[in-house]
């Protein structure tokens, strides 16, 4: 049994310790925000916040998030409208959208700790979150579209 | 004539071992009945409760998920499984039944109440610099933690080791029983840091090679050494990193499991941060101390004053590897670590270990490095709050081999690691059997 909060709301889960918190999230607890890509933590789309830092949940075990707090794309904002989420809409960011929240975790740590960002900070960051419909404009736009706003606010 | 040596060596022999005997044998103090709470001062007990954090007593003292101090930890030594005990005032199980006297006695000359000698995986050679008042303060805070039965299981240390009294041959060896004298001609502030680290925090467990008979190696303190397949780097001026331990930066290393020019703790590191300085407990002037005194030992104030172009120059090596030059061996950094490793600015930010800086990089042996790639660091590990996932079903061994090389090329000015391949086999055969 691990326990652990998801998106604010204390969690126990019977899953074994060393089972991936990607499928804990999903199967165990039913939120299916949270993607499936590759299963080896090279295309970013399982990206969930671990104490509010992107993470990618399918090599993630979830004994080593006990105790912690954990953020899914359900859970960034509690009325879905995140900066980026807005930003995200306005521009019409998504084209499949398999990818999508996990690259809005990725870019919400991103801001988190540059808020102002470079072409190069997004890129080295957002380096590890793939987006086969090749959003990556829209997605570069977007961000900088949240980041003005979240400095005005 | 024969027949008269053959007498003789034996009689020697016998005498010999009749005087190891005697000269092993202490006596038992006699049980008291388990002191009432309240005939300790707050004070006492307070002060017991900062220095039990300081030697981070309850790592070895608790089994996972168990009581604190009720035992039952693992510590894996060459010479078996040593399990803590139960350091509760539970009577039966614990030291319920112990005098001051008994207790100043186990910790400083490594002698259980009933007379026996304790393995010296207990570091009693350590504690032994303690003063009378913190061992009183120390006995204070845990006589009046709630008792919990609980007995441990039994060390798996094979005969003949396995007889206590021999522990006296070790202690004739290697053990003095002294107190801590302070240097005069030093601060108190350092002595301050001093008589923790030497004393209590037993930084020489990890950090100081040991012989072949697990005895510290008087000559080489804190030279560095491995600990349950991790290195713990030389604190000396002999350590790794590319820029010097400082007061500052020791000081939030160990108070925070991260400094800003070093990166973070992560697994044998965890018990000193997590269940030591990190606690709120423990006053910041006693981790300024101990910082201090380290970065005496390590001399980081005669060393290279360049810091600032030192980590200038890491920081320019930080965009690497997201797309923007071409280098084939860039592709697996570039999408498993660079989100998180990657630094803008002056200066990396705590939450973003930046590799360049980081001495599992400039290490003589890719150890840590690997380590940390495929066991990845849980949130109960290292600083609060970072979490690394496990590369370990992600990479191959030749895959996590050529992310070794191409950060040891593009990250720092040594030379490439050896047989690299293997030792990350290794490692992950390793892992595989501490699950």
């Amino acid at each position: 049994m691990t326990t652990f909060k998801l998106n604010g709301r204390t969690v126990s889960v019977h899953s074994p310790h060393d089972a991936p918190l990607l499928w804990v999230i999903r199967d165990e607890l039913g939120l299916t925000g949270t993607k499936f890509g590759c299963g080896i933590g090279m295309c970013g789309a399982c990206t969930v916040h671990v104490e509010g830092r992107a993470t990618r949940s399918c090599i993630t075990a979830v004994g080593a998030v006990a105790g912690a707090n954990v953020t899914t794309i359900e859970g960034l904002d509690a009325k879905g409208k995140h900066p980026l989420q807005t930003a995200w809409i306005e521009l019409q960011v998504p084209q499949c959208g398999y990818c999508q929240s996990g690259q809005i975790m990725q870019a919400a740590t991103l801001l988190k700790d540059y808020p102002n960002p470079t072409d190069q900070d997004i890129s080295a960051v957002m380096a590890g979150s793939l987006c086969r419909c090749m959003t990556y404009l829209r997605i570069r736009k977007a961000i900088k579209l949240a980041a003005a706003r979240m400095r005005e606010e | 004539m024969i027949r008269r040596t053959v007498i003789a060596v034996m009689a020697t022999a016998f005498l010999g071992l009749l005087g190891f005997v005697v000269l092993s044998w202490r006596p038992a103090i006699a049980p008291v009945e388990r002191p009432n709470p309240a005939s300790f001062t707050a004070e006492s007990i307070s002060k017991g409760e900062v220095l039990a954090a300081v030697g981070h007593c309850v790592s070895c003292h608790t089994r996972p998920g168990g009581q604190p101090f009720a035992g039952g930890y693992g510590v894996n030594t060459p010479f078996g499984i040593i399990y803590g005990s139960n350091i509760t005032p539970d009577p039966k199980t614990g030291i319920g039944l112990w005098s001051l006297e008994a207790f100043a006695r186990a910790m400083r000359e490594g002698i259980a109440r009933d007379g026996s000698h304790l393995f010296a995986a207990f570091p009693y050679n350590v504690y032994t610099g303690l003063w009378d008042e913190d061992v009183k303060a120390l006995y204070a805070y845990l006589m009046t933690r709630p008792p919990v039965s609980s007995t441990v299981p039994a060390n798996s240390v094979p005969f003949p080791l396995s007889i206590r009294s021999l522990e006296e041959g070790w202690k004739i060896l290697f053990f003095r029983s002294e107190r801590y004298r302070p240097d005069p001609a030093k601060s108190e502030e350092w002595n301050r840091g001093a008589y923790l680290a030497q004393a209590l925090s037993d930084c020489e467990g990890c950090h100081t090679p040991r012989n072949a008979l697990g005895a510290l190696k008087a000559r080489d303190p804190y030279a560095g050494a491995t600990i349950d397949g991790w290195v713990a780097p030389a604190l000396t001026e002999a350590n790794p990193s590319p820029v010097p331990w400082t007061q500052d930066e020791l000081f939030s290393y160990l108070r925070t499991g991260v400094g800003r020019l070093h990166g973070a703790a992560a697994a044998t590191m965890t018990p000193v941060v997590r269940d030591g300085l990190a606690l709120p407990v423990v006053p910041d002037t006693d981790v300024r101390a101990i910082a201090l005194y380290f970065s005496e030992i390590d001399h980081a104030g005669a060393r290279d004053p360049s810091v600032e172009a030192t980590v200038r120059e890491a920081l320019a090596t930080s965009s690497l590897g997201s797309g923007q030059e071409y280098d084939p061996d860039a592709d697996l950094y570039g999408a498993a670590c660079l989100s998180c490793h990657y630094n803008a600015g002056t200066v990396p930010l705590p939450a973003r270990p930046e590799l360049a800086l980081n001495s599992a990089l400039t290490l003589s042996e890719p150890t840590n490095f690997i380590q940390a790639v495929l066991r990845g660091v849980s949130d109960t590990e290292g600083a609060p709050g970072l979490v690394m996932p496990a590369y370990a079903s992600s990479f191959t061994d030749a895959e996590v081999a050529k992310l070794a090389a191409y950060l040891r090329r593009t990250r720092t000015k040594c030379p490439p690691w050896s047989d690299l391949e293997r030792k990350v086999s290794a490692v992950r055969r390793e892992l595989a059997t501490s699950r």
